[in-house]
């Protein structure tokens, strides 16, 4: 069944579904029961399950997740939202230091299947802590599994593929994609989670980009296509393990890649993907691998954020310097 | 001082069992006690200590990275470990040796950690005793958590004390200080989730005194949060079995957490790399000897007819648990290179299988030799 769905609605059709599916998934945050959370991610659902399966939590990041890994041993299967990107930190010791190790600490014994659901980037003009792009610190943790989908359809069935999957997941939700609508076939069996996939197809050169910033390549080629040049999109979809093979096979094609991403460029994902084309795909690249990134400063305040992040003219920019080569 | 008017007392340090209207419902419950599990106190209380001083000795000879001694925390150990319910859970810090054993985790299993064998060492749904956590107080969360889960099981409140549950997390003086404990104290009281929280003040945080962690009494921590609380003489085994033993029943019945501050003393030093000479005065040391968990236990059961026989044969049990202990020790081996990449997750992950491969043909490349 195809429905026409924000990103906001059809994560929360996937929760629903998910909670239908499995008795032991409950969820838990900051406002998300009687409010439907501050995004109206969870609405409705509190009324559905009850407050035993949908918990407004007391207001404390780490007794959220610290909480969660004490109900993933008892077999529930929760799935945290963290209200705001920057809200995360306070839970980070829970993250990097409990959750993500649980798994070896136990040798097997026991699995982790804690989601944490994190609304994230920029693009909305808000305050400070409340547009940051934190990924990366999480993609350098091991025992972690990170995604982030860019679209409706992605969001509907990737939040249930994180919720089955018995491993940790950081879901990062890129807040600038809630609302727009499209099309979401509901009755779809989706392809693998950690899957890279190819948006649009194109020749001259491949540019990769997660969470809003495909929206942004997607306009960007559009633009380029109008001044004669081809670029091939792809949408990273998973940020840990990343799938290269598309990446790799499309950089064999066009000999260049662009890599677009809202947060900093130090030590990013942006980065690692930089670095792994040029150790694997060296003698197909016609020009270094250039990252479009936000600068390496804190989110500036929001009338600026228009500079501090990416744009399609940057994206723009950096094709040009790559076919400069 | 440690002990302040509200510390609830059974034993007094010379093994002379007390009365008072303050403490006669704890008294009942002792006096509930067979003979056998007086004398099952007493084992495991000079049992662990042996074997931690083993311990001890086994890191000075290179064995073990580190050891951890819970010398002189026993009382508050084992009669809280005897206080619980077998269907309980425990969620232990790092150094509740004793409680371990008293759930039926193999002490080698401790060393493997301590040896840097393993980064977990046992599988926590046999024993119900989870595995030590080195990050002070994150555990106070996980068993708040579990706690909660206890409740959304409808494993609490029934009336049948041995199908409800609860759980008993151990933390100290010094963790009481993180945030996450504060948030493990608002999580199970607005939840009332089944969970027992017993601190054991052992007056210092490696070299800082308790003072500096608080300059009320900690058991107060418990009542700010709106959590029954007691303090209680952690050196008194019995009292320690009976104010864990009303606290979990209480726990389980429905009346949501509790909260347990035992005053103890680290006999010992706080890790086999620490050195308490330089923070802490003889004077000191040397009153908490009298009042050491163990030589108080054994007046007690001497007053009560215990013979040499049995305390000759505790001592002997000991001594040959710890010969055991340092032989299978020396015989322990280094888990195989690879499974440093083995239960990361539990799903397959590509880069943890390339990475084994790779590691895998790298060594293989040296013709098999290691």
């Amino acid at each position: 069944m195809t429905e026409n769905l924000s990103l906001a609605k059809a994560i929360n059709l996937g929760l629903q579904k998910a909670m239908r599916d499995d008795p032991r998934v409950i969820l838990m945050g900051e406002d998300i029961g009687t409010l439907g959370g501050v995004f109206r991610v969870t609405e409705g659902l509190k009324n559905e399950f009850g407050e035993n399966r949908v918990l407004d939590t007391p207001l404390a990041e780490s007794g959220i997740v610290g909480s969660a890994i004490g109900l993933a041993m008892r077999g529930y299967r929760p799935v945290c939202e963290i209200q705001f990107d920057g809200f995360v930190y306070p839970a980070f010791d829970q993250i990097v230091s409990q959750l993500a190790k649980q798994t070896t600490r136990h040798q097997g014994t026991q699995a982790f299947p804690v989601v944490i659901r994190i609304p994230y980037g920029g693009h909305i003009g808000a305050i400070e802590h409340h547009q940051e792009s934190p990924e990366a610190y999480f993609v350098h943790t091991s025992g972690l599994r990170v995604v982030s989908p860019a679209t409706p359809s992605d969001g509907f069935h990737m939040i249930q593929q994180a919720i089955s999957s018995n491993d940790p997941v950081v879901f990062f939700e890129p807040k600038a994609r809630y609302w727009p609508k499209s099309d979401v076939d509901t009755g779809a069996t989706p392809g693998p989670m950690h899957q890279s996939r190819v948006v649009r197809t194109g020749s001259d050169v491949t540019v990769v980009g997660h969470g809003a910033m495909v929206a942004m390549l997607l306009d960007a080629a559009e633009v380029a296509a109008g001044e004669g040049i081809s670029l091939e999109v792809i949408d990273l979809r998973s940020l840990s393990p990343i799938d290269y093979d598309p990446i790799l096979a499309s950089v064999q094609k066009t000999g260049r890649l662009v890599v677009a991403q809202e947060a900093p460029g130090q030590a990013s994902v942006g980065s690692e993907v930089a670095a792994t084309v040029a150790e694997r795909a060296f003698y197909s690249l016609e020009a270094p691998v250039i990252r479009v990134s936000a600068f390496d400063v804190p989110f500036p305040p929001a009338n600026l954020e228009g500079y501090y992040l990416p744009s399609v003219d940057r994206i723009l920019d950096a094709v040009d310097r790559s076919r400069g080569f | 001082m440690p002990y302040t008017e509200a510390t609830l007392q059974l034993l007094s340090t010379d093994g002379t069992l007390l009365e008072s209207d303050r403490t006669a419902e704890y008294r009942a419950l002792v006096d509930g006690l067979d003979d056998d599990t007086l004398r099952s106190f007493y084992r495991e209380m000079v049992t662990t200590r042996r074997l931690d001083i083993e311990a001890g000795n086994l890191q000075r000879q290179g064995q073990l990275a580190l050891w951890v001694p819970s010398l002189g925390q026993e009382a508050a150990q084992v009669g809280s470990a005897f206080g619980t319910r077998a269907h309980d859970t425990i969620f232990p810090s790092y150094r509740e040796h004793s409680i371990a054993r008293i759930r039926g985790v193999d002490f080698l299993s401790i060393i493997a950690l301590l040896r840097g064998v393993t980064n977990g060492g046992w599988d926590p749904r046999e024993s119900k005793f989870r595995l030590y956590t080195l990050v002070l107080a994150t555990q106070t969360l996980h068993a708040a958590g579990y706690a909660m889960g206890i409740g959304l099981d409808g494993k609490v409140g029934t009336g049948n004390v041995d199908a409800d549950e609860a759980c008993v997390v151990y933390f100290g003086d010094g963790a009481s200080s993180e945030g996450d404990a504060n948030e493990a104290l608002v999580f199970a009281q607005s939840y009332q989730a089944p969970i027992v929280f017993f601190l054991q003040n052992n007056q210092y945080a490696i070299s800082v005194p308790v003072v500096r962690q608080s300059r009320s009494p900690l058991y107060l921590r418990g009542e700010g949060f709106g959590i029954e609380s007691y303090q209680i003489d952690g050196n008194d085994v019995l009292i320690s079995y009976a104010v864990t033993r009303k606290a979990t029943d209480a726990a389980r019945s429905g009346q949501g957490p509790r909260f347990i501050e035992a005053q103890t003393y680290r006999l010992g030093a706080h890790t086999t790399s620490d050195d308490p000479s330089k923070y802490r005065v003889a004077e000191e040391e040397e009153l908490w000897k009298e009042r050491d968990p163990i030589s108080r236990f054994e007046k007690f059961l001497r007053s009560r007819g215990e013979a040499d026989a049995f305390f000759d044969q505790i001592r002997t049990e000991g001594d040959d648990l710890a010969s055991d202990l340092r032989t299978r020790t020396l015989a322990m081996t280094p888990p195989p290179v690879d499974a440093m990449f083995d239960h990361i997750y539990t799903d397959e992950h590509p880069l943890m299988t390339a990475q084994k491969k790779w590691l895998a043909e790298y060594e293989a490349s040296f013709g098999g030799e290691s």
